[in-house]
């Protein structure tokens, strides 16, 4: 078995007397899609900017290829591989693909004071980054990143992220404000980062999603890890009724059940 | 081609302004008289645009950042102020009296800059504040220490040289601040537009979070931006003091309108993220030719008010439209 290139050891995380996080355990390897799912208010995003460097654990320990590490702030992660795209993209709708892909870190010319912001440089990367990941309708590096559509943009960040050399992607919620097409777009996607070898952390509420992509599933309840199992090892039905704490879905199924009886056969909405 | 490259103009944030700019320049042109247009009348408007423009500025890249500084309108007569009783009332050299003034809006931008990082509270109330605190410090001190709340600066006291530099009349009626305002506003262009630096204030504008995910320092850059709005308040105050060889307690309030003016209709997003430096600039001088024009025509100057409200409201619905013809550009297929 080879090294995680991710990995938490008992993590808690309070904030003040509150509790958040308990004593959570996971493992992302190199070129596997882990899926994170959970209810709302389940502990996904103070997990999440645990991981991204946020936030630093009450207790436990991050590991990055075996080794302990401590991040003070975003950008050590981020410097140690570990990127993060969120929902809408991360990405700023007014700029231009070019400027937009490159904050934070733009390519210059010339020198002291007088360096100058690369833009056809900068324009041809960005599109050519964008393009490899199979998004071939964006070929101007000029064009407003709020003109894209929102699979576009996820994509964007996504290439973004893989061209900065992230080798732990955190997608946080990447399909959930999207529609079916471009949603499968975006697991595409995510798909292609794997096969170049990317730790994928995917972070979702939407089953289906995750079950297409994932290689390895954890579900999140109530700040606990309730479950933690590889592919094919659980249905979409166990995996439904694990998110939603198991015995509140088999009751509401069967309240369903009793009703359509009750109504002989129609359901409760007719 | 040509209808090719004036496409590309209208996508740009200036494009609102540069045409408000021709528009009201024919208004008074028709309405008014050609003298508008003659060394004396240019000089009218130049003066104005000259004074607001050096503030207008870096109130605009704060507006393309996210935030508001409306302290500004007593950072003015303050830095005036400063100047005025170090060099003018205590005699000390005048060098000592503009350090005064630059550092009093160092101060402020400071105050201003950390206040709204550390709190959250919005720039709005914040600046709020410190313009009540730093007009209040203004007149308290003013009054104490000299006892009055106008305070002279002879041109002996500010020396031939600083006279030369920062108050003067070229030509008889342009004032040299003119030269201040063309000269910073090509340094922000490239700051701006041409370097990195400009990049981050688009990206804190349009998404704060991300921005600072993406590793850009944007406490750090909010702070440089309010020293950088309140010290060239103090700036154009101190000029002024220089100028006109006094210093008064209530000479700033309508900067801070005029200013959110001049942004606005040089086409700066009011929400943040959108905007040029360009833009603010020919906003600014929109502004001032309908301020000063209105002397050139006819018409009582009490009109004025209501041409710029209309032109204001004008400048943000045309604004909003060809923001919205940049989002949906895309180029067409060969």
């Amino acid at each position: 078995m080879t090294t995680p290139i991710l990995e938490l050891r008992n993590v808690n995380k309070s904030f003040g007397p509150i509790d958040v996080l308990h004593d959570i355990s996971l493992k992302v390897h190199a070129g596997e899609v882990l899926c994170l799912l959970g209810d709302n208010g389940a502990g996904k995003s103070t997990l999440i900017k645990t991981m991204a460097g946020l936030f630093r654990p009450s207790s436990g320990s991050v590991l990055m290829d075996g080794k302990p590490v401590e991040f003070n702030g975003p950008r050590e992660a981020q410097e140690m591989g570990i990127s993060t795209v969120h929902q809408f993209g991360g990405t700023f709708p007014l700029m231009s693909i070019g400027r937009s892909f490159f904050v934070g870190v733009e390519p210059t010319r010339g020198f002291g004071p007088f360096k100058i912001y690369d833009r056809k440089k900068a324009n041809q990367i960005a599109v050519k980054a964008v393009q490899e990941f199979g998004i071939t309708r964006i070929d101007d590096g000029d064009r407003l990143v709020g003109g894209l559509s929102g699979g576009e943009r996820q994509s964007l960040a996504i290439a973004r992220a893989v061209h900065f050399g992230a080798r732990v992607l955190i997608l946080d919620e990447p399909t959930a404000a999207l529609g079916v097409k471009e949603a499968a777009h975006v697991l595409r996607i995510v798909l292609e980062a794997r096969r170049r070898g990317l730790a994928v952390i995917f972070i979702t509420h939407q089953v289906m999603h995750a079950m297409t992509v994932g290689d390895h599933f954890a579900v999140l309840i109530r700040g606990a890890l309730a479950a933690d199992f590889k592919k094919g090892e659980k249905t979409r039905e166990e995996i439904t009724d694990l998110m939603a704490g198991g015995e509140a879905m088999a009751e509401l199924e069967a309240e369903i059940e009793s009703h359509l009886k009750s109504h002989e056969g129609y359901s409760p909405a007719a | 081609m040509s209808s090719l490259s004036i496409r590309s103009l209208l996508r740009r944030p200036e494009a609102g302004a540069l045409l408000g700019l021709v528009a009201v320049l024919a208004f008074f042109v028709v309405f008014g008289s050609t003298s508008f247009l003659k060394p004396a009348g240019i000089a009218s408007w130049l003066n104005v645009a000259a004074n607001l423009g050096i503030v207008a500025i870096p109130v605009g890249l704060l507006m393309i950042a996210g935030e508001l500084d409306i302290s500004i309108g007593a950072t003015i007569p303050a830095g005036a102020l400063a100047v005025a009783i170090i060099s003018g009332h205590y005699s000390q050299p005048i060098w000592m009296g503009m350090a005064g003034a630059l550092g009093l809006g160092l101060v402020v931008g400071l105050i201003n800059g950390i206040l709204v990082v550390r709190t959250a509270v919005p720039s709005l109330i914040v600046t709020l504040g410190t313009l009540f605190a730093v007009q209040g410090l203004a007149l308290g001190f003013s009054v104490l220490l000299t006892g009055t709340t106008s305070v002279a600066l002879s041109p002996a006291k500010s020396g031939p040289l600083v006279k030369a530099l920062f108050g003067e009349f070229i030509g008889g009626s342009f004032q040299v601040i003119i030269c201040w305002w063309l000269a910073l506003a090509a340094v922000y262009i490239f700051y701006v537009h041409f370097s990195p630096f400009g990049n981050w204030i688009f990206a804190m504008g349009g998404d704060k979070v991300s921005a600072r995910n993406a590793g850009i320092p944007t406490r750090r850059l909010t702070i440089v931006l309010f020293v950088l709005s309140s010290t060239s308040a103090a700036f154009v105050g101190m000029c002024q003091a220089i100028l006109f060889n006094v210093a008064q307690v209530s000479a700033g309030m309508t900067f801070i309108f005029n200013s959110i003016i001049s942004v606005v209709v040089g086409g700066v997003l009011l929400t943040g993220g959108f905007g040029s430096v360009a833009g603010i600039f020919f906003g600014t001088v929109t502004f001032a030719v309908v301020n000063q024009g209105i002397y050139f025509t006819t018409f009582d100057r009490n009109w004025s008010s209501l041409i710029i409200g209309i032109m204001l409201l004008l400048a943000v619905l045309m604004n909003n439209t060809f923001r919205n013809m940049a989002l949906a550009y895309r180029p067409r297929k060969k």
